[in-house]
C-alpha cells in the first residue's frame, strides 16, 4: 500500500521548520519504505490557484485559512495502515504537531 | 417447519455467525460478500437440515456451505478469478462436502474483533461493525439500538468496511508488541456494548437489554481465544457482576434502585459465583488492570448480603487503586463516597469539598448528589437540600431526577 503523511502543524511548529527530521529520512529510506518528500516553505509563501472560465485566479496564501497548515509531506511504501502507523509515529514531528495518513487512489 | 431444526439453526446462528464470517473474510478478503454468504449459508441449513438431519458439526457444515457459495459467486464474475483460485485453493486442500473433519480456526474470530476495532475507525463504527459481522446483528436491530436511523446505521457500516478496504486496515490479530495498545481498543467496545445495554431503561427498550447480553457473549469468546490476557477476563467478571443485579436496578414504576435498597434476593447468584471465581483466578496473575479493579469492586458489592456487611474499608483501597492506573475526578468521587461509608459522613466530605474545589466535575450532578447525602448523614439539613436541589438541576435523567426529588423529601 501506498500512503502520504501530511505533516501539519499550528504557528508553533514553524520553529521546528529546519529542524530536519532527525534521522528519521534515512533510517526510512535504508528500510525501504521511502519513496519521496519534502518539508514546505511556510504557508505564508504559499500562492494559490483556479482557472474559472478560462481566467487564472491567483490569491495569496495557502487554499484554505486554518489553524493546522501543512508543513511537509511524505510518500511511503508499506504493508499496511498499521505499518504506515509505526513509521509516522516515529517521526519527529508527530510529537508536536499532527500526521495525516492518507492511502494512494489506485490507478 | 420443523421445531427442533429451527432452533437448532438458530443456536448455530448465534454461535457461529462470527465464526463463519470471520473466515470467509480471511478467504475472499471482502467484507460484503462474506456476510452475504453466511447468510446464503444459514438459509440452506433451513432447507437442508430438516431432509438431512442435523450434522455434527453445524460449524464446520455452515462454513463449508458458505465456502461453496463464494466459489459461486466469485465464479460468476470476471473479477473475482483471482480470488477464486485462492478460495479454491482452500477448497481442494479442504475436506469432504460437509466439512465435518475441518479443524477450528479459532482465530479468525479474534482477527474479526481486532479489525473491527481497530483504532483507525470512529468508535461507534467500532461498535456497529461488531455487532454487525461478529455478532450477526441486523441493520435494522443495531440501528433501533443506537436511536438511528436504518439508513444512516446501513451508511456507518458501508463507511466502516469502505475505509478498511481503501486504508489497508489488516485482518488479523496485532503482534505482542502492539497488543497493550489494541487490546484496550476491543474492551472499550465491549464495554461500551455493555453499557449502552445496562443502563437502558424499562421495558422499552427491550432491545438495549439485549446489547448487554451479546457484550457477554463476545467477552467470554474474547476470554476464551485469549486466556492469557487477565484484562478480558477481568473485564467480563465486571460484566458478570453487574448483570447479576440487573433485576434489582429497576423497580415497577421504570425508577432507578440504588444498591443499597435493592432487594438483594432478586440477585443472580450462579451469576455472581461465576463473576467471582472468574476474577480470583485472574487476579492470581498478578497483573491488574482497571477493569480487575473495578470487577473487584463490584465483588464486594455483589457478595455482600446485606447493605451493612459492604466492606468499605476495601473498596476505598481499590478505588485508590483504580484512581492510580486510569486518574479521574470521577473515580475520586467515588473514592470519597467508599471513604465517607467506611471512615464515616466527615472524612467523605473533606474528599468531596476538595474535589469540588478543583472544579473539575462542575456540572456533573453526582457530585452535589454524594454531597447532600454526606451532609445529610452529618445532620446538615439545610446545606443537604441545596445540595439534593443543585444535583436535581444538573441530573439527565428523568428517573434520576425522580430519585433525587425522593431524597429530598425524605429529609422532611
Amino acid at each position: 500500500m501506498k500512503y502520504v503523511l501530511l505533516i501539519c502543524g499550528d504557528e508553533s511548529a514553524a520553529e521546528h521548520a529546519d529542524d530536519g527530521c532527525g534521522g528519521w529520512s534515512e533510517k526510512m529510506a535504508e528500510r525501504g519504505v521511502l519513496r519521496g518528500g519534502a518539508g514546505l516553505r511556510p504557508p505564508s509563501d504559499a500562492t494559490t490557484l483556479r482557472v474559472r472560465e478560462g481566467e487564472v485566479l491567483l490569491s495569496d496564501g495557502p487554499f484554505a485559512e486554518t489553524k493546522e497548515q501543512l508543513g511537509g509531506f511524505c510518500l511511503i511504501e508499506c504493508a499496511d495502515l498499521d505499518e504506515a502507523i509505526e513509521i509516522a509515529a516515529a517521526h519527529p514531528a508527530a510529537a508536536y504537531g499532527t500526521i495525516e495518513i492518507r492511502p494512494l487512489l489506485d490507478l | 417447519m420443523t421445531p427442533l431444526v429451527e432452533a437448532a439453526v438458530d443456536r448455530a446462528f448465534r454461535e457461529e455467525w462470527g465464526q463463519v464470517v470471520a473466515t470467509l473474510i480471511r478467504w475472499t478478503g471482502d467484507w460484503d460478500l462474506a456476510e452475504e454468504c453466511a447468510q446464503d449459508a444459514f438459509a440452506l441449513a433451513l432447507r437442508t437440515w430438516r431432509r438431512d438431519g442435523v450434522p455434527r458439526r453445524p460449524g464446520a457444515w455452515l462454513t463449508t456451505a458458505a465456502r461453496n457459495r463464494a466459489v459461486d459467486l466469485l465464479r460468476r464474475e470476471a473479477t473475482g478469478a483471482a480470488k477464486l483460485r485462492e478460495v479454491a485453493g482452500v477448497l481442494r486442500t479442504g475436506d469432504d462436502a460437509f466439512g465435518d473433519d475441518e479443524p477450528d480456526v479459532p482465530d479468525d474470530r479474534l482477527r474479526l474483533i481486532f479489525t473491527c476495532c481497530h483504532p483507525a475507525l470512529a468508535l461507534e463504527a467500532r461498535v456497529a461493525l461488531t455487532l454487525r459481522t461478529l455478532a450477526g446483528l441486523g441493520t435494522a436491530e443495531i440501528a433501533r439500538a443506537f436511536l438511528v436511523g436504518e439508513q444512516a446505521m446501513a451508511k456507518r457500516l458501508a463507511r466502516a468496511k469502505q475505509k478498511i478496504r481503501h486504508a489497508g486496515i489488516p485482518y488479523r490479530v496485532p503482534p505482542a508488541h502492539l497488543l497493550p495498545e489494541r487490546l484496550p481498543a476491543v474492551l472499550a467496545v465491549l464495554y461500551l456494548l455493555f453499557n449502552e445495554g445496562y443502563s437502558a431503561t424499562a421495558g422499552a427498550d427491550l432491545v438495549r437489554h439485549d446489547l448487554a447480553d451479546e457484550a457477554i457473549r463476545l467477552a467470554r469468546v474474547l476470554v476464551r481465544l485469549m486466556p492469557d490476557e487477565p484484562e478480558a477476563a477481568g473485564l467480563l467478571a465486571l460484566m458478570l457482576l453487574h448483570h447479576a443485579r440487573r433485576a434489582a436496578r429497576l423497580d415497577e414504576a421504570g425508577d432507578l434502585v440504588v444498591l443499597e435498597d435493592q432487594d438483594r434476593g432478586r440477585w443472580d447468584t450462579a451469576q455472581i459465583a461465576e463473576g467471582v471465581s472468574l476474577l480470583d483466578g485472574t487476579l492470581r496473575r498478578g497483573r491488574p488492570g482497571p477493569y480487575q479493579v473495578q470487577a473487584a469492586i463490584a465483588a464486594c458489592h455483589a457478595t455482600a448480603a446485606r447493605p451493612e456487611d459492604t466492606d468499605w474499608a476495601q473498596i476505598a483501597v481499590l478505588y485508590e487503586r483504580l484512581a492510580r492506573l486510569v486518574p479521574s475526578p470521577v473515580v475520586e468521587l467515588n473514592r470519597a463516597v467508599a471513604v465517607g461509608m467506611a471512615y464515616g459522613p466527615a472524612a467523605g466530605l473533606a474528599l468531596v469539598d476538595a474535589l469540588r474545589e478543583t472544579g473539575a466535575l462542575a456540572g456533573y450532578h453526582l457530585l452535589p448528589a454524594a454531597r447532600a447525602d454526606l451532609l445529610r448523614r452529618l445532620g446538615r439539613t439545610a446545606e443537604a437540600a441545596d445540595a439534593y436541589r443543585e444535583a436535581a438541576g444538573l441530573a439527565t435523567t428523568e428517573a434520576e431526577r425522580r430519585y433525587l426529588a425522593r431524597r429530598l423529601a425524605a429529609l422532611g
